[in-house]
This record gives C-alpha cells, sequence and structure tokens, in this order.
C-alpha cells in the first residue's frame, strides 16, 4: 500500500538467510543403518526415514522438522543431505507445529516428526486450532506408537494418538502396515493437499504388503475375504491377522484380512462387503480400544449394517517397559488371542 | 495511502484520524452484534491502524501477493480490530461488519482463513501466533523475499508457555523479518495481569530470550511509527515491540475497565461512545 522513502531504503536490503541449522549427531547404530532388514523386516520409521530422503530430492518444497528426535524418527536423513530445509525445534512440540504451520502459509510442504504420545497429545490443541481449523498442507508423521516402543514403558506408548486425531475435522489418519506401505504413503501424501497424521512403529515389522500393491487415501486393502470371519488390522497388526489367519484356516475356518491402512476416511465400501460376507468381524490395532480403529469400524457397521464386532486392542489400561514381543502376549495381541476370540465367539 | 510526499506531521494526524474511524467502528458492530471484545480490540487500535494504512506492504486485491508483509493476531479475540482495517483498507465491503458472530457470517468470534480473505490464519486459542510468525518469517527468508511478519500478542497471552518456546526459536533462528508487538494493557479477563499470574518484567525476559526490545507508549502514534522503522533496521534477531496501552482506550467509560474484556457495548454505551470520539475529533 504505502510507499515512503525511508521504507523502500529497508526494504532493498537483501534479507539475512535463516540460520544455517545444526545437523544433529546421533549415537553410533542410532540411525539404524537400514539396508532392507533382515529377511523382509522393516521397521516403518526406516522406511519413512529413507522416503522422505527421496521425497526431498524430488521436491524442493519439501521441509522437515524435529522435535529432538531425529536419530530415532530417521529424519536425520534428510536432515544430513538438506540441512538448510531442516529444521529442529528443540524440545518444543507445539512451537514446532505452529512453525510447520507456518511454513505451510508460505508454500512450504512440512513434515513434522516426533514420537507419537508427544506429536499428538502435547501439541493436539495445536493441531486442531492452526492446522486443522485453517486446513494447512501439514504432514504429521510420528514414530514410536503403540505398546511396540517397549522398554520406554508407559510415558511414550501412545495408545490414544489415532483416537487424538481422528476426532478431529479436516484430518487424515493412516497407519502403514510395513516398509513398503509406508514409502507409498509419504509420497501420496505430498500429492495430496490437507493435513494428514501418519502413525509408524519403532520395532521392525514382517513385510506383508504385495509387490505391486499401490497406496490409495482412503482405499482398504483386503488380502482375502473370510466366509466365515473378517478381521480388519491396521499398522503391525495386520501381520499379525495373516498369521491368525492361517491358524484358523488349519481347523477349517475362512478368515479374511483387510488392511485398513487409512482409519480417517474408512473405507466403507470394502468394510461394508466383508461384514456381509459373514457375521463376525474382528478389529486388531496396537491402540486402546476406545477412539480407534475398533472404535472406526464399530460406528460405521453399527449403523449400515450390523453385525458382531469384537475389538482387539489395549483394553483401556497403560502399558508398561518390556520387550516388544513379551508386552503383545501380556496385552492379548498375538495371532492366538485372535484365534482364541475367533474360536471362542464360532463356537458360542 | 497516496505516492505523493506527505510532512510527518501529516502522516501522524492522517493515521490518528484513522484510528478514531477504527475505534467507531469497532464499538458499532460490536454493539450490533451484542457479544464480542471491547476493551482489547480498542487497546491495539492505534497500533494496528499504523500497520494497515501505512507500515504494511499488502493488497487487498490480492490478498495472496506472496511478496506481501504478513500480519498475525494472535491474541483472536481482538478480531474485530482486525475485521475493521480489513474492511477500511478494502478486503471486503464495509457493510459485512455488521455481521459479526452471526450465522453464517465469515465473521466469527474468533478470525477464521478459511472463511474471510485477509485472515492469514485462523486464531483464537492463545499463545500460537508467534510460532506460526515464525515458520512464515522462515519460509519468507528461504523464498528470499524481503517481506516482514507482525505478530500481536496480547500481555496477558504471554502467560502460554508456547509463546516462550516461540521467542526461543525465533532468536534461535535470527529471524529479523518477525517483529513481535505485545498489547500490553495490563487486564485479562479475571483481573489485573499482575494479580492473575505476574508477567514482569516483560522487557527483561525477551531480552533475556535474545530479542531486539522497543518499549513505547502504544498510543503515541508517533513512538508508533518510530518503533516500527527501528524494528526493520534491526539484523540478526526478532524485534519485540513492547506496547504499553490502555484497555479501552479511546471511549472513558471502557478505559482500564476489566469487565470491557469480553462484552460488547449497550446502545446507550454507544451513544455516550461516539459522542465522545466525535467531540475528540474536532
Amino acid at each position: 500500500m504505502g510507499s515512503k522513502d525511508q521504507k523502500s531504503e529497508v526494504r532493498s536490503q537483501k534479507s539475512n538467510p535463516p540460520e544455517s541449522p545444526h545437523t544433529p549427531l546421533c549415537k553410533r547404530g542410532a540411525e539404524g543403518d537400514f539396508k532392507g532388514g533382515e529377511g523382509g523386516f522393516v521397521a516403518t520409521r526406516d522406511a519413512y526415514g529413507d522416503a522422505l530422503l527421496e521425497l526431498g530430492k524430488k521436491r524442493n518444497d519439501v521441509v522437515v522438522l524435529d522435535a529432538d528426535l531425529s536419530c530415532s524418527t530417521k529424519t536425520i536423513k534428510f536432515a544430513k543431505s538438506f540441512p538448510e530445509r531442516f529444521f529442529n525445534m528443540g524440545v518444543a512440540e507445539q512451537d514446532m507445529i505452529g512453525t510447520a504451520s507456518g511454513l505451510s502459509l508460505t508454500g512450504k510442504l512440512p513434515f513434522a516428526s516426533t514420537f507419537a504420545i508427544f506429536e499428538t497429545g502435547r501439541a493436539w490443541d495445536q493441531i486442531r486450532q492452526t492446522i486443522c481449523y485453517s486446513n494447512l498442507n501439514v504432514k504429521l508423521v510420528a514414530t514410536h506408537s503403540g505398546i511396540t516402543v517397549g522398554e520406554d514403558g508407559a510415558s511414550h506408548q501412545a495408545l490414544e494418538d489415532v483416537a487424538l486425531m481422528r476426532v478431529i475435522a479436516n484430518m487424515t489418519v493412516i497407519v502403514p502396515a510395513d516398509g513398503n506401505e509406508t514409502k507409498q504413503v509419504v509420497h501420496a501424501i505430498a500429492d495430496y493437499y490437507g493435513p494428514v497424521y501418519v502413525r509408524l512403529g519403532r520395532s521392525k515389522v514382517p513385510s506383508v504388503m504385495p509387490d505391486d500393491y499401490q497406496f490409495q487415501r482412503g482405499k482398504a486393502y483386503t488380502f482375502h475375504t473370510g466366509k466365515d470371519v473378517n478381521i480388519v488390522a491396521m499398522g503391525i497388526m495386520v501381520s499379525i491377522a495373516l498369521d491368525a489367519a492361517k491358524i484358523l484356516k488349519q481347523d477349517g475356518i475362512d478368515a479374511g484380512v483387510i488392511n485398513m491402512s487409512t482409519v480417517k476416511p474408512l473405507d466403507h465400501e470394502q468394510l461394508l462387503n466383508a461384514a456381509k460376507a459373514c457375521g463376525l468381524i474382528i478389529t486388531a490395532e496396537e491402540h486402546s480400544i476406545i477412539g480407534g480403529l475398533g472404535s472406526a469400524v464399530s460406528e460405521f457397521l453399527s449403523e449400515k449394517h450390523p453385525v458382531q464386532i469384537i475389538r482387539v486392542g489395549i483394553r483401556d489400561i497403560f502399558g508398561c517397559s518390556g520387550k516388544p514381543e513379551e508386552l503383545l502376549k501380556l496385552y492379548g495381541l498375538t495371532a492366538d488371542d485372535i484365534v482364541q476370540k475367533i474360536r471362542e465367539s464360532l463356537l458360542s | 495511502m497516496t505516492q505523493t510526499q506527505i510532512s510527518t506531521e501529516e502522516l501522524i494526524l492522517f493515521l490518528e484520524k484513522q484510528a478514531k474511524t477504527v475505534r467507531i467502528e469497532i464499538l458499532k458492530m460490536l454493539t450490533i452484534a451484542g457479544s464480542g471484545h471491547t476493551g482489547g480490540s480498542l487497546s491495539a487500535a492505534d497500533i494496528v491502524t499504523a500497520l494497515y494504512f501505512y507500515k504494511m506492504r499488502h493488497n487487498p486485491k490480492d490478498p495472496h501477493w506472496r511478496e506481501r508483509d504478513r500480519f498475525i493476531l494472535s491474541k483472536g479475540h481482538a478480531a474485530p480490530l482486525l475485521y475493521t482495517v480489513l474492511a477500511l483498507s478494502g478486503y471486503f465491503d464495509i457493510s459485512l461488519l455488521t455481521t459479526l458472530r452471526k450465522i453464517g457470517s465469515p465473521l466469527q468470534g474468533h478470525p477464521s482463513s478459511k472463511l474471510l480473505s485477509g485472515v492469514e490464519v485462523s486464531t483464537g486459542s492463545l499463545g500460537q501466533g508467534l510460532s506460526i510468525s515464525n515458520g512464515i518469517a522462515i519460509g519468507l527468508k528461504m523464498d528470499g523475499l524481503s517481506s516482514r511478519v507482525y505478530c500481536l500478542l496480547g500481555d496477558g497471552e504471554i502467560q502460554e508457555g508456547q509463546v516462550w518456546e516461540a521467542a526461543m526459536s525465533a532468536s534461535h533462528y535470527r529471524l529479523d523479518n518477525l517483529c513481535a508487538i505485545i498489547d500490553n494493557n495490563g487486564l485479562q479477563i479475571d483481573g489485573h495481569c499482575h494479580e492473575v499470574m505476574a508477567i514482569e518484567p516483560i522487557r527483561e525476559k525477551w531480552k533475556a530470550f535474545g530479542w531486539h526490545v522497543i518499549e513505547i507508549n502504544g498510543h503515541d502514534m508517533e513512538a508508533i511509527l518510530s518503533a516500527l522503522h527501528e524494528a526493520e533496521k534491526v539484523q540478526g534477531k526478532p524485534s519485540l515491540i513492547l506496547a504499553h496501552t490502555i484497555k479501552g482506550k479511546g471511549v472513558s467509560i471502557f478505559e482500564g475497565k476489566v469487565e470491557y474484556h469480553g462484552i460488547a457495548p449497550t446502545p446507550d454505551e454507544l451513544e455516550k461512545a461516539l459522542k465522545e470520539l466525535g467531540e475528540n475529533g474536532k
């Protein structure tokens, strides 16, 4: 508007670039030298680190923010290659979300990462008020979700994050099942405008998705539609559900498995097909049974096609320290637990 | 503003007159709405008038102009002030101001960027604007633009912890294209800031966080202009204008009264207020 001499004089000075960001120093081995994992086992966070690096090479509008956990979330890989596009915000999740929002307002494509519980819990209001209400193009990719965080214990095990993100309008919630799907998700959400929450894990998980699989936001993947029961799973529970289906097959029980990687918006069509094919739906999630995938599936089917639903997940309690596999057993999230629930239901 | 040279005295007179018009429109819209935040809209009126009608480069015909300066209203409850300067700048028809807080209106109780052109980002939950401003300031620098970011905070608002996270980041990333302004009217909903939760010494706190601090009377137009100019010249660190203001400034029945934080004038009060502003305008 107004043009003043003194103003144009100041404007003509070249703006200083922001201070060159500091590249985090990872402890030896903390980067998790990722070479595709052992025997097809890959942690989704490792796949994220690789995909982000790839995306950064492809698109120069991608910027990455982390809250002092880049060695664990694997954003370190991007940080090392693109230090000028990486912003460590320190131990300050709320500020990280706000800064990511501001960057998106200048046309950048921000990915903001930290542990799931801090990203969604600590900064929930910032995500709701700033990102979602203004419908900003910010991607929240959090690692260390669920009890398979392991030894760090309950304070670091997000069991509520899907619930917290799912209730906010404009938000998309995605929980990839394996490394391959994670990579595809990273590229797919970069091409989608709007807020997205992606839930990743710390531990290595088996590769389950077929080589020719193409992730699409809002599209589930049905491995097989069962005539007796269908298991709707997300994240690491997809491979466990597939194991359960194999065991059930030996008993002559036809169990189907659906990877509901997009928890919001839910794939209504495939869910309805599964419910119509049998009278029993099992939901399986490494998350509280309150507010997560089990709730989403129950909400939809109870209105559209009521069938019996059994929710396998964390039953309204906190986690604890232990090895991931010990914790899965302790909280009833193994293939045997799913099998037992299905047998009980079908025999009753 | 016109492109022709005018003297500083003329400029100050123009902005003072404009600030009066802004106050009149704020009071009118709040009275029609029957609710809203009177005190904090009036206390920041002079500063925001100086920004929109002199300091900031912006184009109401092209609200998304890449090289514009940005204004982030972190104290979102001063929405009537923002709506008024946007309307008077030409972002939308001034008649829209009568729809404040009414169903179907783009003029929400707190600003929504999805509904109203000229609002950079939705605010209302306190303490978030400075982090957003930092992100914008970083983005502008990455793009090599000389645009500046102005962020208006309330003094009660700096009780939010996120403000201090952001104060640290702005300094860490040397955001000299950022100017935060604190509308230091000394009052918040529950009473005097120093009684509710002491925030002093404000100046020393921001200095300790690495900011260039400029302390002014937030109703002295000459001081406002000089502070904004000084902030533009600072290099390597962000600037904070600590503006001492009076809540409800301009209308004696509202001035310094904590109860007018969140209520609108009655028609009777409006009449008195307009008379006072009109008389002072002579």
